[in-house]
């Protein structure tokens, strides 16, 4: 049985519809790369997945039972968190407050806790009492990260990880990505930067206009097929 | 000279009550975003509750220890029955309804307990005082109000700063949608939030009763003062919010010490200077 699974999934913002009925599947221990060009609708898919916006009742399954119905407060019980694009890290709270609140629904033993985050991100623990908009964008992105592993999730969700990022800073960040999943997490990965994004991913998806346009191993995908995908052309 | 020592006193005094006011309004605005235009109405309600106590023969002491409790679970269910379901982008919609929670609550108070004026009794501490050197003497009642308005403040900031569920008020009122991410339920949030500011509010309320008179229709003037207070203040900060009562108390009572009739002319007056001054307050915190 798949871990995260979607069917038929449709998501609005009003009267706009944003996922004309993206069926995935997220199988334990993988990781999953959604990309596709700007507008494709792949923040919607992880919003919608994680409950923050309205979608049918059965068209997400996270371990066969239906959580379509559920406030975004409860999925993240389940052990489905999201480290949400331009990290919105709460910017009355310290470093360390963030990463504690992270733990706010924890209902789930695992390996994470404030210790083992510092343990991958060392420069936080150094910069743990500063307001965490003080931090560069990178340090950031560690603390989104490190504040959605406070759950103990079971699955990932990433939204453009290296969105503003330099590289040197990108290739840590993907660095740690590969420890947390050493430590039992699946990741679903949404990325503008497809070589990234495909250089990890044990499957991708392609969103376009809010339709799955192309799907496969990233080894098997020609660059015309990915480029087709992306663009329609 | 000593009876401008004495007038100062006074304020701060005032200040006290004033700030006790504005705090419950600081916190659901700091939190939620929402301005409560039935807050002046609500403290109002809260000294009427400890009135209608005392009157069946409840010692205050225990009247207290009663509405206190109960205006959370009012708070509570105001919020979460009512409130909650306005909240949106659009801010207008709980404006209105505490619009006419207002007049509900006026109306209400009006039919049951008459236009008539009241007071609540408090005995001997009504007219104790502590005597001061060169004849000054502060009374002990407003002392105690002063020392309330601090020891609630204090109390919620521990809340909001050092506790688990403080961390999650403020994640909420900075992002409430990343907020549910991290596993909070800010309807909850939402409506502790206006349990504990109506919990304040009775809070107010009795030192409203035990220090001046008060009938149903006074709740709007004490939601002037209290919002002149947190604006003062600055928006975020509870201290702010102390000290945005103690400017208002202030210059109530320097105004009346020129001239009785510029009292409240003069609270107003100050709020103005200091919005023209500093336009986002004296001590502001949260950046919208």
């Amino acid at each position: 049985m798949a871990l995260l699974e979607t069917h038929e999934l449709t998501a609005f913002y009003g009267d706009f519809q944003a996922l004309y009925g993206i069926t995935f599947v997220l199988n334990e221990g993988e990781t999953v790369a959604v990309i596709g060009a700007n507008g494709a609708g792949k923040s919607t898919f992880l919003k919608a997945v994680a409950g923050l916006l309205p979608r049918p009742p059965s068209a997400v399954r996270l371990d066969g039972r239906d959580i379509g119905a559920l406030p975004a407060f409860e999925i993240v019980k389940l052990g489905l968190a999201l480290v949400p694009e331009g990290r919105r890290l709460f910017s009355s709270l310290s470093v360390e407050e963030n990463l504690l609140v992270g733990a706010y629904g924890r209902h789930l033993e695992g390996p994470w806790s404030l210790t083992a985050v510092y343990r991958l991100f060392p420069m936080l623990r150094e910069r743990r009492h500063a307001p965490s908009t003080a931090l560069s964008g990178g340090q950031q992105q560690m603390v989104a990260i490190g504040r959605s592993l406070m759950s103990n999730p079971r699955i990932l969700l990433c939204d453009e990880l290296s969105l503003g990022l330099a590289p040197i800073i990108i290739r840590d960040i993907y660095a740690a990505l590969a420890d947390i999943k050493t430590r039992g997490t699946s990741v679903v990965l949404v990325e503008q930067d497809l070589a990234h994004a495909m250089s990890v991913a044990d499957r991708a998806y392609c969103l376009q206009e809010g339709r799955v346009s192309l799907t496969g191993r990233p080894r098997e995908l020609t660059r015309d097929a990915i480029h087709a995908a992306y663009f329609g052309l | 000279m000593l009876g401008w020592v004495d007038t100062l006193l006074q304020g701060v005094l005032l200040g006290g009550l004033y700030s006790l006011y504005a705090t419950g309004l600081s916190v659901i605005f700091g939190i939620m975003r929402l301005v409560n235009l039935a807050h002046g109405d609500l403290i109002v309600l809260g000294a009427f509750l400890m009135l209608a106590a005392s009157a069946v023969g409840v010692p205050i002491v225990f009247a207290f220890a009663v509405v206190v409790p109960l205006m959370f679970v009012v708070g509570y269910a105001l919020q979460s029955v009512l409130l909650n379901r306005t909240l949106g982008r659009n801010i207008l919609p709980p404006l209105l309804i505490t619009f006419g929670l207002s007049i509900i609550v006026q109306n209400g108070l009006l039919e049951m307990f008459s236009a008539d004026t009241r007071r609540l009794n408090v005995g001997t501490l009504e007219s104790a005082s502590v005597p001061l050197d060169g004849g000054i003497a502060v009374g002990l009642m407003p002392l105690i109000c002063l020392v309330s308005a601090v020891a609630v403040i204090v109390l919620l900031n521990g809340v909001f700063y050092r506790t688990a569920l403080g961390r999650a008020f403020r994640a909420t009122s900075d992002d409430v949608e990343i907020a549910q991410l991290m596993g909070i339920n800010n309807k909850s949030i939402y409506a502790m939030t206006m349990g504990i500011a109506l919990a304040v509010c009775a809070i107010a309320g009795f030192f409203l009763g035990a220090r001046a008179n008060f009938d149903p229709s006074i709740g709007p003037a004490r939601l002037l003062y209290a919002f002149e207070a947190v604006i003062i203040g600055g928006l975020g900060s509870l201290w702010g919010t102390l000290a945005g009562g103690i400017v208002v108390g202030l210059a109530q009572t320097i105004g009346a010490h020129i001239d009785p009739e510029w009292q409240i002319l003069s609270g107003h007056v100050a709020f103005l200077i200091v919005l023209v001054i500093r336009p986002r307050g004296l001590f502001p915190r949260a950046v919208d």
